[in-house]
Formats: C-alpha cells, structure tokens, sequence
C-alpha cells in the first residue's frame, strides 16, 4: 500500500503504563519488569512518543523512575517518562536520577514533575507536615529549575582527556549552580555529566491550577485533562500565555489532552481515532495523554487499530524521525546556559 | 571464593590516558562490565558514590576521571541486560530518608529477582553536605547512630508486609527518624536487600559486625588517599589480622563466622612471564602517576602550594600546615608532619623523585604475576583466612576485567576454588547467605 503525502503536522501521542489499582491478578504485574517491558515495546511498534509511569510514596507499587530504568535496555525508540515527586526527595538526587535515566535510556528521558500532598506520605518521611498546594507546586517548580541548571552545570564539551597537560576535564566548563530556593539550597556542580538530551524532557500534569505557573514556567509538555476539545483549548491557550509572558516561546512547550481511555473492540479502537481526529481539528492540543483502564488490552487495540487509521489519515507518524524523545517531540537540544553565557561575555 | 567487579569509574587509580581507556558514563561502558563479570561466575557488581566533585586549592580537581551517574538507577538498567549478577549501590545514609531509600533497594530487589545490594556509608563532611537540605550538620559522631537507625527502620519496612501479601503499617519512632504509615512493596525476593559496609573504624567494625553481610575493606586496595593506607604493608598477616577482628565481632550479636563475608578490594595486574607482570605494574603506576598527580598528591599531605616544584627533582624540605584546607572531598590525614617525614627519609635514601616517591608510596596492584601466580596467590589469601573473596577494582575502563575473566577465572575454576556455574538466582544464594527471617508476629 502505498503511503499518503503528508502535509498536516502530525500530533504527539503518549500512553500511561499505569491503569487505576486493581486487587488479584494485576497487582502481582505490578512488580514484574516483563509486563512493562512488553508494554513498552507494543507503544514502541506504535510509534508513539512516550510512555509515562505515574509514582507516590502512598501508593502500592514500585519506583516509577526504577522501572522506566529496567525498561530502557530492552526498548529503542520509545520515551521514558517516571513522575518523580519533589516534596520529600532530596533536589540533587532528583536531578541526578532523572539525568542518568537519559544516559542508561540514550536520550529518551522525560520526567512529570509531581509533589506529595498527603498527611500519610508526610508521616512516611515524618520531616516536615503536609503543606498546601500552591507552596508544594511553588517548591516543586524550584526543583525543576534547579534540576536543569544541574544539567548544565556540566558544559557539553567539558571533559578533554588532554594527555598533554594530564587534566580530564576542563574546569572553567564545570559550573557551581550556587541556587538558593526557599527550602533548599545546593551548591553543585552536578555528579553527572550533562545528559545526551542536554536536558531531559520535562513534563507537568497541569490540570490544577497551583501546577499551572509550574508547566508555563518549566515545562516542554504540559498534560491537561479535558472532558471536551473547548476546555483542553482554553488551557493550552492559557499555557501559551502565560509561557510567553515568562518570556518562552510557546511553541517549546507542547500541551497534551489527558484522556481516559477504555477500548473494548477494534470498533472502539477505530472510534477513538475519529475521536482523536476531531478534538485535534478544534484545536485541543499538540496531541493526546491516553490513560487506559486496562493498559495491555487497551494499549493492544490502541496499537493495531487506532494507531494505523491516524496514520492513514497523515495524523501520526510511521516511524519515529531521529533517536532522542526530544527528536520525537520535535524540541530541540537546549543550550547550555552557561555556555552561553560564557560565549557573550568574551 | 566469592569475586565482586567494581566499576573503575571515579577513583584516583583508574588510567584514562591509556588509548583502550573508554567512557565512564555511556551505558555501554557499565553494561561491558558487568557482562564480563557475569561471564566470570562472580557475584556481584559494585557502585562507589561521591556526591560532590572533590576540590583541590578550591578549584575542581581536573586530573581524574570525574563524571558518575546515579547508581541505582544505572543498576536497575543493568538488570535488564543481567541474570544472575548481584548488584550493588553505595548510597550514604545522611542525605537520604530511610522510607524513600528502602523504596528504592527494594525496587532494585524485585526488578532484578533478588539480586540487590546496598554499600552502606555514612558521609558526613559538611563540604558534601553543600548539595543537600540538610547541609551537612551531621555530627561527626552521629554519623554511625543515625546508620544504625537507618538501616533498622529500613528492615522494618522490608518485613512489613504479611507473608499473605498483606501491607501493615510501620510505627518508628527512633531520635533520628520518624516513619508512619504502610510501604508500598511486598517483601523483596531477598527479604532485605543485602547488605554492605565499608569502612575501618572500631565504630565501622561493629556496625558491619551487627548489621552487615559483607565488609568491603580498603585493605590492599589502591584506590586509598595517599598515606591513609600504605598497601605495601597489607600482607597476609595484616589481612588475618582484619579477618580475625571483624569475624571476632560478630559473635557478641549473636551471630555465627560465615555470616559475614570480609571482601577486600584489590587491584592485579597480568602478564605471560613474572617480569613482563612487573613491567606492566610499573608502567601503570607511571600512567596512575602523571608528573600533574604526583604533584598533587604531594600537596595533599603538605597542604600547601607546591606547583613550583619539579616533579622529577627532589622532595620540599619545607613542613606541611597542619591546619590546610586545600583538599576536599576527601578522607583528612592523621599526622599529615609523620608522613612527610617517612617520604622525605624514603627519597633520600632510594634518591627517589617527588614523582617516584608518590609512586613507591601510594598504592602498588595487589596482585602481579602471571595467571596461574595470581590464582594461586587469591586461593592462597582465602585458604589462609585473610579473606572470604575480592572485590576487583580494575583500572580500565570498561574492558579492565576481560583478562582477568578470560585468563584467571578458568583457573580458579580448576582449582575448585570459584563456581563454573551459579547455583541459585540471588545474590543471597551466591553468597551462601539464608534469607533473612521474617521476625516473630510478622508471617
Ligand atoms: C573500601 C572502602 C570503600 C569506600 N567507598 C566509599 C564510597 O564509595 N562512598 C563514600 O561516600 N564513602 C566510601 N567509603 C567511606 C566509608 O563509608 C566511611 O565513611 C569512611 O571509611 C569513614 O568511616 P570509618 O571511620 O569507619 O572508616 C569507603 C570506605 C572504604 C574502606
């Protein structure tokens, strides 16, 4: 068969490994790196751009970053996004794990940035009390940019190996953060060298409005949940906005419509495909967040039949373009700031 | 013989000069490793940690490989491209939570069928402590109370769970930490997550001796600051002598010789003839030992700047400041006036340069010889119980253990002496080690 032109700009599509917690059978799934593997791989045939593991230190299961690391060495092409809460995790090891998550994976790290709003996860760590959202979501966001000025804090071209004079790094490109946040404060620079992303991608359920200021701010992908195409509209109009008067380009920050999805059939799969089509031609977002309520059957029919009609109709690509989430996203590599800076100021 | 592969990443003897030396971040570079090690029948994988770059003079010292990822994380990815291999992080207990931390090892554990191992140290400078919320306030002396704690209330999350599957909530009320609530993982196909200690105080000791399965001793390693540990000295009576007193511990907790493996990290060096070994020994010391390191390694003990020597003349005749601040991140000297006394009294009698003097010094492979010397030499340091295993600290990465695997291990195979096959899945089973017993009221 042969393939259409396609001209339309294509929407973005990722997929929660995560369904909502279930007793017997799947809860022993939960723990068995397989059943992940094999999900990966089935959104990796669908050459959707990134999968997600939602993660809480209240929640039966296991780390949600860990998993996505036991899954990069069997997966090629797929991104990896763990949420990684912020509240109780010290912002150094944030920013190192989520770092060597793009190493181990080869560029296809992501991160949902997430907080712990809940007496029970505050007794587990029994440190500080719970604490409203708006300060959680405003702590978080310094996470977030601490973890990329972590990122950078390694130039990429720091290390020399200069047998020469014996040094292995150039210094004067390894860079103190020295960030001060209102809880925390880390003096850098980073253990790791800067990932092959340069920064992992950064993601934000930007639903309520205390994560909000957060996506616009920090974000290269918002997740929004929408019950209709208008609503999902207003807020990636909002998005933008806001990303723009933090001084951003918007169209570096790509907002997804966060839908729950339950197929049944290869009807329901079609379905979902005209359902996909129409929100995207209202203007809805950059692409779609599917939640599933069984994620291997609904991820199977979303696969071998939404997937190929929204290919058909030039609405998703067949093949992923390059090898980096980033690549997939259509985002480019970020320059390191203090590069940057360095170059303006000689 | 229980063997452990260390990732030759950060470490002051790790040669990245030499043209085979490759990446010590890419994935591929820990994955050619542990294959390796795999291949060899050994039992585990081992990740040092250092969360800051160390400084020298104030300024990041730039002549050592530097660069590490977060090693859990790169050990679950390892799990993946694994079977057997155990697999081992070293993670301090002053900047991180014991609920968070006990998550995560036991993530590892089950993610890889039982095969996670934790190095437990106990970092507390404050110089660290700069990239953490608790800024490094932690009292020298605390430093093993809140360990203790730490891994105690982590083994109570372990076992918290029902042998049903059933979570039941944790009430931990210690002076260090508070933790309520129920963990979210059922019991890890260890029960614990082994357990590692490393470090030689009478304080490091009996924590090993109460708490740990293996003791990582830096004893006849090279990868010791310069002075700390003189492995020229690390003869088999010293390594008996260290078997003797950890092993002699363990009896006042209640425990029996063979629970506690004493694995000391060790460096080889192989060739086809015994001189052609020595040959290759003395050029890796040369490549360990720029004119730059031996440099440096001299102001580490006098504490002052010594850039203006010549690394090929004569030692200062200068004392060293006993009060200096220029090296951090790194282990401080006792009686840094002694030891400069012993190198200068060395140079003159040999008429060693600065350079050949830190090279003399500072760190000598353990093993050198042939592989049938080396077999036999690591069979002989068991027999004679100086030691339970190794764990190999290769100085290339990341093929620095393929000759070994190639050319010793069937050695040590023949001799009866190393596993040709692994018996079980878990590193608790490489080690001979029972799992941990559910305690009373908790099945
Ligand atoms: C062989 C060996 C390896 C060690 N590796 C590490 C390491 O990777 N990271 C770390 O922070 N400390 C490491 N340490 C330091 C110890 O955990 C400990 O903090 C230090 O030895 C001081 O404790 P002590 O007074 O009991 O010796 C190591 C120590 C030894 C002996």
């Amino acid at each position: 068969m042969s393939q259409p032109s396609c001209s339309l700009r294509p929407l973005h599509l990722a997929f929660a490994l995560d369904g909502p917690p279930r007793r017997g059978r799947r809860a022993t799934e939960v723990f068995d790196p397989e059943h992940y593997v094999r999900l990966a791989r089935l959104a990796e045939r669908g050459t959707l751009d990134f999968v997600t593991l939602g993660d809480s230190f209240a929640r039966p299961g296991p780390d949600a970053l860990a998993v996505l690391a036991r899954v990069a060495p069997r997966t090629g092409r797929v991104g990896l996004v763990p949420a990684v809460t912020t509240t109780h995790t010290e912002p150094f090891h944030v920013s190192t794990a989520v770092n060597t998550l793009d190493w181990v994976s080869r560029g296809r790290a992501g991160w949902t940035v997430e907080v712990s709003g809940t007496p029970a996860e505050a007794r587990l760590f029994g440190r500080r009390d719970a604490a409203p959202a708006d300060a959680l979501w405003r702590e978080a966001g310094e996470v977030a940019d601490v973890a990329a000025r972590l990122w950078d804090s390694w130039e990429d071209d720091a290390e020399i190996r200069d047998t020469a004079t014996g040094r292995f790094v150039d210094r004067d490109k390894l860079h103190y953060v020295d960030f001060r946040g209102a809880s925390f404060s880390v003096r850098g620079p980073s253990i790791t060298p800067r990932p092959p992303q340069g920064r992992p991608v950064v993601a934000v359920d930007a639903t309520a409005r205390p994560a909000r200021q957060v996506a616009a701010a920090h974000a290269d992908v918002a997740f929004v949940r929408a019950e209709d195409p208008a609503t999902a509209a207003a807020a990636r109009a909002d998005l933008r906005e806001r990303a723009r008067a933090l001084g951003r380009d918007p169209d570096r920050l790509l907002v997804l419509a966060s839908l729950p999805v339950e197929l049944y059939s290869s009807g329901d799969a079609v379905g979902l495909a005209d359902l996909l089509g129409d929100w995207h031609a209202d203007g809805a977002g950059d692409g779609f967040h599917l939640r599933p309520a069984d994620p291997a059957r609904d991820l199977a029919l979303l696969v071998d039949g939404t997937v190929p009609v929204l290919q058909h109709r030039c609405l998703l690509r067949r093949f992923y373009p390059g090898t980096t989430l980033r690549e997939h996203l259509g985002l480019p590599r970020p320059a390191n700031r203090y590069a940057s800076a360095r170059k303006v100021s000689s | 013989m229980h063997l452990a592969a260390h990732f030759p990443g950060v470490n002051n003897t790790t040669v990245w000069t030499d043209p085979r030396a490759g990446s010590q971040i890419d994935f591929a570079s820990f994955e050619h490793l542990a294959r390796t090690a795999e291949r060899g029948r050994f039992d585990f994988f081992f990740l040092a940690e250092g969360l800051r770059l160390r400084e020298h003079k104030g300024r990041i010292h730039d002549l050592d490989v530097l660069g590490r990822p977060e090693s859990i994380t790169v050990l679950n990815a390892l799990a993946a491209v694994t079977d057997r291999l155990g697999l081992a992080a070293t993670v301090n207990t002053t900047f991180n939570e014991p609920y968070e931390l006990a998550r995560r090892l036991a993530t590892l554990d089950h993610l890889s069928a039982g095969r996670a191992a934790w190095n437990v140290v106990t970092t507390s400078d404050a110089f660290t402590g700069e990239n953490f919320r608790r800024g490094g306030y932690l009292d020298h002396a605390d430093r093993y109370t809140r360990a203790a704690e730490f891994v105690a209330t982590a083994r109570e999350l372990w076992d918290s769970w029902t042998a049903g599957g059933v979570p039941r909530p944790v009430t931990h009320h210690g002076p260090h930490f508070r933790v309520r609530g129920a963990f979210t993982l059922p019991r890890s196909p260890q029960g614990h997550p082994v357990i590692i200690q490393a470090g030689d105080s009478a304080a490091g000791r009996d924590f090993a001796a109460a708490t740990a399965d293996i003791v990582f001793t830096g004893w006849g390693s090279g990868g010791r600051p310069p002075g700390k540990c003189s492995t020229r000295h690390s003869t088999l009576a010293a390594g008996q002598e260290f078997y003797a007193d950890v092993k002699g511990r363990l009896a006042a907790h209640g425990r029996t010789a063979d629970s506690l493996k004493i694995m000391p990290g060790v460096t080889f060096v192989l060739g086809d003839t015994a001189a052609d070994a020595q040959e290759r020994a003395a050029t890796i010391r040369r490549q360990q030992v720029s004119p730059q390191n031996a440099l440096l390694a001299l102001e580490q003990v006098w504490g002052v700047d010594l850039s203006g020597y010549d690394p090929d003349g004569p030692l200062p005749d200068i004392d060293p400041d006993p009060e200096s601040q220029l090296a951090q991140g790194r282990v401080r000297l006792a009686d840094p006036k002694a030891l400069a006394d012993r190198w200068r009294a060395l140079s003159e009698a040999k008429g060693l340069s600065i350079r050949e003097t830190v090279i003399e010094t500072t760190g000598r492979q353990s093993f050198v010889g042939t592989p049938a010397a080396v077999a036999e030499e690591m069979t002989a340091y068991v027999a004679a119980r100086a030691a339970d295993g190794f764990i190999l600290v290769p100085h290339l990465t990341p093929g620095g253990l393929d000759d070994f695997v190639d050319r010793v291990v069937p050695l040590l195979q023949e001799r009866g002496v190393l596993r040709t096959e692994y018996a079980g899945t878990t590193l608790r089973s490489h080690l001979g080690l029972p799992d941990p017993v559910r305690p009373v009221g908790k099945d």
